[in-house]
């Protein structure tokens, strides 16, 4: 698979008048295959919607090049910029941006008049995308009297009516309630299928991308973090800010004293685990609610109590005293315990992660400004 | 309430025919006062242009249409109310699109420069460009001819042209604002979206942003058309010499001429009803030319609109935008402010002319400190009377709705239509002994109750905008947490509307201080405005005391405007 989308060495930097310098975007590097959908995932001001719009073309790079379709579209060395309307996008923005001067059709026909294609082209063409978009017999309604939904499929046949071989959606699901996101979500997905194009998906709701994806980039505060398949980035996250990041996390922070892993705050019983080769001083443990299990004492493990029982839908949650820490357990409802009981914790292949960066911490309080 | 039964049910019951009572009262107030403010200087005019004598007489209202003097009026007034707007109007959405969606620098100091014109005086701004291109005895005029060795003045400020440039300069503001806080609000999405779709900047401009501004750019548009057919200033000063004729100027002129006699008064009320048809026929045409979409544009997240390059055109338009602001608000104020030094009006700006005699001369003439003070005690009673009336039209209209809410509506916005001098006509008919034997003319509380029917409107459109921000539900809370009606409406709705009802009376307290076309007909011997004092200084040819005192008033005008800027900023609320 050829790559569509290629970003070399991408930097954004700008000056605001209260933080000072900010970079946004710090030395990004990706490509995006053909027919794919890449997603860009992150927390707000972590870079993702900087970076769909300097391929996008509404901001230029400070430093890097961008490459859409074999054509090279920003470059800070050879000082060339493309604008929007000759990249040959097509883009759906999270407010939606239907005009609302203009009906159903004038909207979805827009882009094609721009390009004076000829009248009996149009109506085909845009009779097609509505068709598409299941938005037949609403071509005279104006946007103002359609739902939230509908005018977000009119932003969508817009999109794909010149047939664009890359299709870059800015949180387009944000805006709509849960059911309709789904059902927005496989029609996008099949809406691909159709045509053929390749996604970049930007959102903030992780498990939107997970279900949406081929391969996703995490980034945070300006940088990327990981690039990889949705299965790997939830298995073998790279680092605490990742696996917090996609799906449920729960961490202990430890202290290595000869050889074992001892619960911050708690001198006598270490946690049963092998040590990795290059662990300092200070780890964090990281594993999901689900993934450990629970026994009663004596069958090795952590041994602790339970401080409290919380019955979910789907499955109960116990929090159990680790050292001074409270680590969230979730279990089948058949495991059950009552508060206070005893019980030991049993860890199985956690990660192992460096202490928490409490400069890293003020850098993206910081950055939450801008 | 049946459910909850026995004391508590009583206690709703006891409650709602007290709110209902309260209710009651407010919405009667409502109508009286606007029956009184409003509906009777109205009803006044109309009746006495067509009954004399309580029985029904056209004869003098078909003898003032047919007169070729109020006719030719009409039609400079139509002239230069129709040039006024259009060119008013592309110069707004000019800068303010230029300020909203280009890289010119300096953005937010061109923004506050911007909003200068509108706050100085029109009429004003017009003695100051007499004073330079009087078609005898402009200074600059004067000027050109000698260096230039001209046989005659090359520009004449006293024509139509004259007059639509200094109206345009002064007037632009009233769309560059609706626009600019237009483009702010829109989402800039919806501009992207096109050049996503692969519509070049020239393209976005005319095929997205434009239209989708319309509404802004018609509200401001209409609100030049309106102000400019109305307006008294501008078209006496620079009209008189050449005897070109306004409406309002026709008005002032019959009624000037007649000494202030009940039959001169007639004749005006009769020109005033032609001027009323001319404002309702141009706003029923601005309906028709720019029927405005309802839609929103007001949503998406807050982000920063991608600025359209000027690249070489930057320095030219930023040189451009500087220069219109020099020559519209420096020049001017210079020109009074050298005028005003002057021993006499006529002789060479030389240093040696030059003397502060003027200014003595004015503060120790008859009057002049009266009028400061009138105008400082017509303003606030004005603003702070409307502030509270309007807020109360606005809560009834908002909130109680009662029936015949439409007609409070329509009866409190109608003299933002009417012009100032034709209220005045209906005032002076109303409130001279004519009923109940009430006589006001020549007393300052004539000029008070004319601005309260000018003025009413803009503070009830203020608090009508804050009241629909508060929704019922904070009122209910109070409510629920054990507040009656009236305790909810105090600690709860009041405060949150307070800064509103701040802005609605700097709102009309600001415009009431240099106020000329409702006082110059209303004026007694003791009871002259500010803006009266300076026109009628000027009128008796004493130019640069009319200058010494204009720049007194700017003065004010500046202080005022700066201590409102200071006051209204960081306060909580709607």
């Amino acid at each position: 698979m050829a790559d569509q989308i290629i970003l070399n060495h991408v930097t954004k930097r700008f000056t605001t008048k209260t933080l000072g310098d900010i970079v946004a975007v710090d030395d990004f590097n990706l490509s995006v295959h053909e027919g794919e959908c890449f997603s860009f995932l992150g927390p707000s001001g972590c870079g993702k919607s900087t970076t769909l719009r300097m391929i996008a073309g509404f901001e230029d790079l400070t430093e890097g090049e961008i490459e859409l379709c074999g054509r090279l579209v920003s470059s800070s060395r050879k000082n060339l910029y493309v604008p929007p309307e000759e990249r040959g996008l097509g883009m759906v923005f999270q407010a939606f941006a239907v005009w609302p001067h203009m009906n159903v059709f004038e909207n979805v026909a827009f882009p094609l008049r721009i390009q004076k294609v000829n009248k009996t082209e149009i109506t085909k063409r845009v009779n097609e995308a509505l068709h598409h978009t299941s938005l037949t017999g609403l071509e005279n309604v104006f946007p103002g009297d359609l739902s939230g939904g509908q005018q977000q499929r009119i932003a969508l046949a817009r999109a794909i009516v010149t047939n664009p071989k890359v299709m870059l959606l800015d949180e387009p699901l944000s805006n709509l309630d849960p059911k309709l996101r789904e059902t927005m979500r496989f029609e996008i997905k099949a809406l691909q299928r159709k045509f053929n194009f390749t996604i970049i998906f930007v959102t903030h709701d992780q498990s939107e991308a997970m279900a949406i994806s081929d391969r996703m980039m995490v980034c945070d505060m300006g940088k990327i973090m990981q690039i990889d398949t949705p299965e790997n980035l939830y298995n073998k996250p790279c680092n605490r800010f990742v696996h917090n990041f996609l799906g449920e996390s729960t961490f202990i922070n430890v202290e290595i004293r000869d050889g074992k892993a001892y619960p911050a705050g708690h001198g006598e019983q270490a946690l049963d685990l092998q040590i990795p080769q290059d662990a300092a001083k200070k780890m964090v443990v990281a594993t999901r609610p689900n993934e450990i299990s629970l026994t009663g004492p004596g069958e090795g493990g952590f041994a602790s109590h339970i401080e409290k029982r919380i019955f979910l839908t789907d499955r109960t949650e116990y929090l159990v005293p680790v050292g001074d820490q409270l680590l969230k357990v979730q279990t089948p409802h058949r495991v059950t315990f009552s508060q206070g009981e005893a019980c030991a914790v049993h860890l199985v292949d956690p990660m192992w992660y460096p202490a928490d960066d409490e400069a890293a911490e003020k850098e993206r309080a910081r950055r939450q400004l801008v | 309430m049946k459910k909850y039964g026995g004391v508590s049910a009583e206690l709703a019951a006891v409650d709602g025919r007290k709110r209902l009572n309260m209710d009651k009262i407010m919405t009667a107030l409502c109508f009286v006062l606007l029956l009184i403010i409003v509906v009777v200087p109205i009803f006044m005019i109309i009746y006495n242009a067509f009954f004399f004598e309580g029985k029904l007489d056209v004869r003098m209202f078909v003898e003032q249409l047919t007169e070729p003097n109020n006719l030719g009026a009409m039609w400079n007034t139509l002239k230069i109310a129709a040039l006024t707007t259009v060119l008013g109007t592309i110069m707004g959405v000019f800068y303010a699109w230029l300020l909203g969606r280009s890289d010119i620098p300096a953005k937010g100091l061109m923004r506050a420069l911007f909003n200068i014109p509108y706050m100085f005086p029109p009429f004003l701004g017009a003695m100051a460009w007499d004073m330079m291109f009087n078609g005898r005895s402009g200074y600059i005029n004067k000027w050109l001819v000698q260096v230039f060795g001209l046989s005659s003045m090359p520009i004449n400020i006293n024509s139509v042209w004259g007059i639509v440039f200094v109206e345009v300069s002064y007037y632009f503001p009233f769309v560059f604002m609706q626009v600019v806080s237009a483009l702010e609000r829109m989402d800039p999405t919806l501009e992207e979206s096109a050049r996503i779709a692969g519509a070049k900047q020239r393209q976005v401009i005319w095929k997205i942003t434009l239209p989708l501004v319309k509404p802004a750019i018609s509200a401001g548009a209409l609100l030049i058309l309106t102000t400019s057919l109305a307006h008294f200033g501008v078209p006496a000063i620079l009209g008189y010499a050449k005897r070109i004729y306004t409406l309002p100027t026709r008005i002032y002129e019959v009624i000037y001429n007649s000494g202030g006699s009940f039959d001169g008064i007639r004749q005006g009320a009769a020109i005033s009803v032609m001027l009323v048809v001319v404002v309702a026929l141009a706003l029923i045409l601005q309906n028709r030319i720019l029927s405005a979409g309802s839609y929103d544009i007001i949503k998406g997240k807050s982000m920063r609109p991608t600025l359209i390059k000027l690249r070489g055109a930057k320095i030219p338009l930023l040189l451009l935008a500087i220069l219109t602001l020099v020559m519209i608000v420096i020049v001017p104020l210079v020109m009074i402010v050298l005028i005003s030094f002057l021993k006499a009006y006529g002789l060479p700006l030389e240093f040696k002319n030059f003397t502060f005699a003027q200014y003595e001369k004015v503060f120790s003439a008859n009057g002049t400190i009266a009028s400061i003070r009138n105008s400082l005690f017509v303003s606030i009673t004005a603003g702070i009377i409307c502030m509270f009336l309007g807020t109360l039209v606005a809560y009834v209209v908002q909130k109680i709705k009662p029936k015949g809410k439409g007609v409070l509506e329509v009866v409190s916005m109608l003299p933002y239509a009417i012009p100032g001098t034709v209220l005045s006509i209906g005032v002076i008919l109303a409130w001279s002994g004519r009923i109940a034997g009430i006589n006001l003319y020549n007393t300052i509380w004539i000029i008070l109750v004319a601005y309260l029917a000018r003025y009413l409107s803009f503070s009830m459109k203020t608090s009508s905008a804050a009241l629909l921000q508060v929704h019922s539900s904070l009122e209910e809370a109070a409510r629920v947490c054990g507040a009656s009606h009236t305790e909810s409406l105090a600690d709860i709705t009041l405060p949150l509307i307070r800064p509103a009802m701040v802005s609605g009376f700097f709102l009309i307290f600001l415009p009431a201080m240099r106020e000329v076309t409702t006082s110059i007909l209303l004026y007694g011997p003791y009871t002259r405005t500010l803006g009266v004092q300076i026109y009628s200084l000027r009128d008796a040819g004493m130019i640069p005391q009319a200058a010494a005192l204009a720049t007194v008033a700017i003065g004010i005008i500046i202080i005022l405007n700066t201590l409102v800027t200071k006051l209204t900023k960081d306060k909580k609320g709607v």
